[in-house]
């Protein structure tokens, strides 16, 4: 029932600002509760089906990559993890149709529907290809023992590059983009898979180098995107 | 109720959509590369079944429920005749504090309702033993994101250049992880990008395009984005700050004995 207490903060605020702030009665209040009811047992069964399914489906993969010892599968696998989800993902669909509009609006593109749509995917591709290189290079900073902070600390320098460079109207976008690329099912798999490796090779620690993977996957579209901006 | 059992098989289709490649990435290379049996396998696809149904179920009830009154709110919130906009008083400030009270709490209660997050919490809470808590965790991201988008807001409103918070955010975070005990560095990076998901995202971006829509001089284009930027920069903030504190109390607590 811990589902209950992760809901009740939202509930809590919207009845505030509804009926003290705004000072309106509460539209449809049993549409309301039913909804509320909905995402308690949502809530519920994710958390059920995380520990049962994804974190061992990915723990699994993790030891099997390690038994087998090919790097190059592995990194394989990473890419086409990050890359997979990405190009799918409906936020991913939203921001880049915005995106587009922007451009249009800009003057970067012509302002036909045929040019925006071709912008929107190249920025989709673009995302998907710099969050599948973000999770190949950290399973490879795993591997190697790489610390994080230095490619951290690397990517910031090149997301400030980028941003003196880049047409002002991608800056946001491209700022965005980095936070929405991961998805509820991609992170628990994408956890499991950096800590999963990191118990399996000798010398890791699970907690210091099994994370780190979100991190990549939220810093590389920024730069990306940025440069997308750049060179159209 | 017969609309709101298709609009479930609706979400439902939905989301086994945006799982079905990452199933055959996940299958094509556990048969193609790896090529061993599944332990449990039927145990991990009931478990891959518990989190389609339970992600459907959740979206369905939010969109049923809380994002249109929460966008709602935030039009409401936004509009010019709330804040005053464009009558002869002027810009009424305390209707602004309103906007910005809103932004901090719809941050912080949609953080702790975020599925990400709860997985991430769990593999830490799991990973290190007991010692990072799932609700400490997540308490420390939500605060940093509350003050992230209350931040965020204020940007908007006072129509300074996103770049400026975003690098000054960045260098702030190098100084702290030099002075963050090494475990928690990767997880608070980590908790940057999980924060801002399914739940987060529609009603943060319904306020920032409400605000950029309706302050004079604002471009909703231009200035509607980047309030997720900031959900994702002060979280990492949060979390190392919070590993500071507690770690600050330990060391003070074992000195006093």
């Amino acid at each position: 029932m811990d589902s209950i207490k992760d809901l009740l903060p939202i509930v809590a605020v919207i009845t505030f600002f509804q009926l003290v702030v705004l000072r309106q009665p509460i539209p449809n209040l049993t549409g309301l509760l039913t909804g509320a009811l909905l995402v308690v047992i949502g809530l519920t069964l994710f958390v059920h089906g995380l520990k049962t399914g994804l974190f061992p489906l990915g723990e699994t993969m993790a030891h099997g990559f390690a038994r087998r010892g090919s790097i190059s599968w592995l990194l394989a696998f990473a890419f086409a993890l990050g890359f997979g989800t990405t190009v799918a993902e409906p936020a991913l669909i939203a921001i880049a149709n915005e995106a587009a509009r922007v451009a249009a609006v800009g003057g970067m593109i012509a302002d036909t529907p045929a040019s925006a749509t071709d912008y929107a995917n190249g920025l989709r591709l673009t995302v998907a290809l710099s969050v599948g290189l973000a999770i190949a290079v950290g399973v490879l900073r795993i591997i190697r023992g790489w610390p994080l902070h230095y490619l951290i600390a690397g990517g910031y320098i090149g997301v400030v590059i980028m941003t003196a460079y880049a047409p002002p109207e991608i800056i946001g976008i491209a700022y965005d983009s980095g936070g929405v690329t991961t998805s509820t099912i991609t992170v628990p798999l994408v956890t499991a898979l950096g800590v999963g490796l990191s118990t399996s090779i000798h010398g890791r620690n699970p907690l210091t180098d099994g994370f780190g993977l979100i991190a990549f996957a939220s810093l590389t579209p920024m730069i990306f995107v940025m440069g997308y901006g750049m060179l159209l | 109720m017969i609309a709101g059992l298709l609009s479930f098989f609706d979400s439902l289709a939905a989301t086994v959509r945006d799982v079905l490649p990452i199933l055959g990435i996940l299958f094509g290379f556990q048969w193609l590369v790896l090529r061993r049996r599944m332990p449990n396998l039927k145990q991990l696809l009931a478990g891959f079944l518990f989190v389609l149904v339970g992600l459907a179920l959740f979206l369905q009830g939010l969109e049923q429920a809380l994002f249109p009154l929460g966008k709602l709110m935030a039009e409401q919130l936004t509009a010019p005749a709330f804040l005053g906009v464009g009558t002869a008083s002027g810009a009424d400030w305390q209707h602004y504090l309103w906007v910005y009270l809103f932004a901090a709490a719809i941050g912080f209660s949609t953080t702790i309702a975020e599925p990400a997050l709860i997985a991430v919490a769990i593999m830490a809470n799991q990973v290190s033993a007991g010692a990072v808590g799932v609700r400490g965790l997540r308490v420390a991201v939500a605060i940093g994101v509350a003050v992230g988008i209350a931040l965020g807001t204020y940007r908007i409103i006072s129509g300074t250049p996103l770049h400026y918070y975003i690098i000054l955010g960045y260098v702030v975070v190098v100084i702290q992880t030099m002075f963050t005990p090494k475990p928690i560095i990767a997880l608070a990076y980590d908790s940057g990008g999980v924060t801002t998901s399914t739940v987060t995202v529609p009603l943060v971006a319904a306020l920032g395009l409400g605000l950029a829509t309706n302050i004079p001089g604002r471009d909703p284009m231009l200035d509607g984005f980047g309030l997720i930027a900031f959900a994702s920069l002060f979280p990492i903030m949060s979390v190392m700050a919070y590993a500071q504190l507690s770690e600050w109390y330990t060391h003070r607590a074992n000195k006093r004995r």
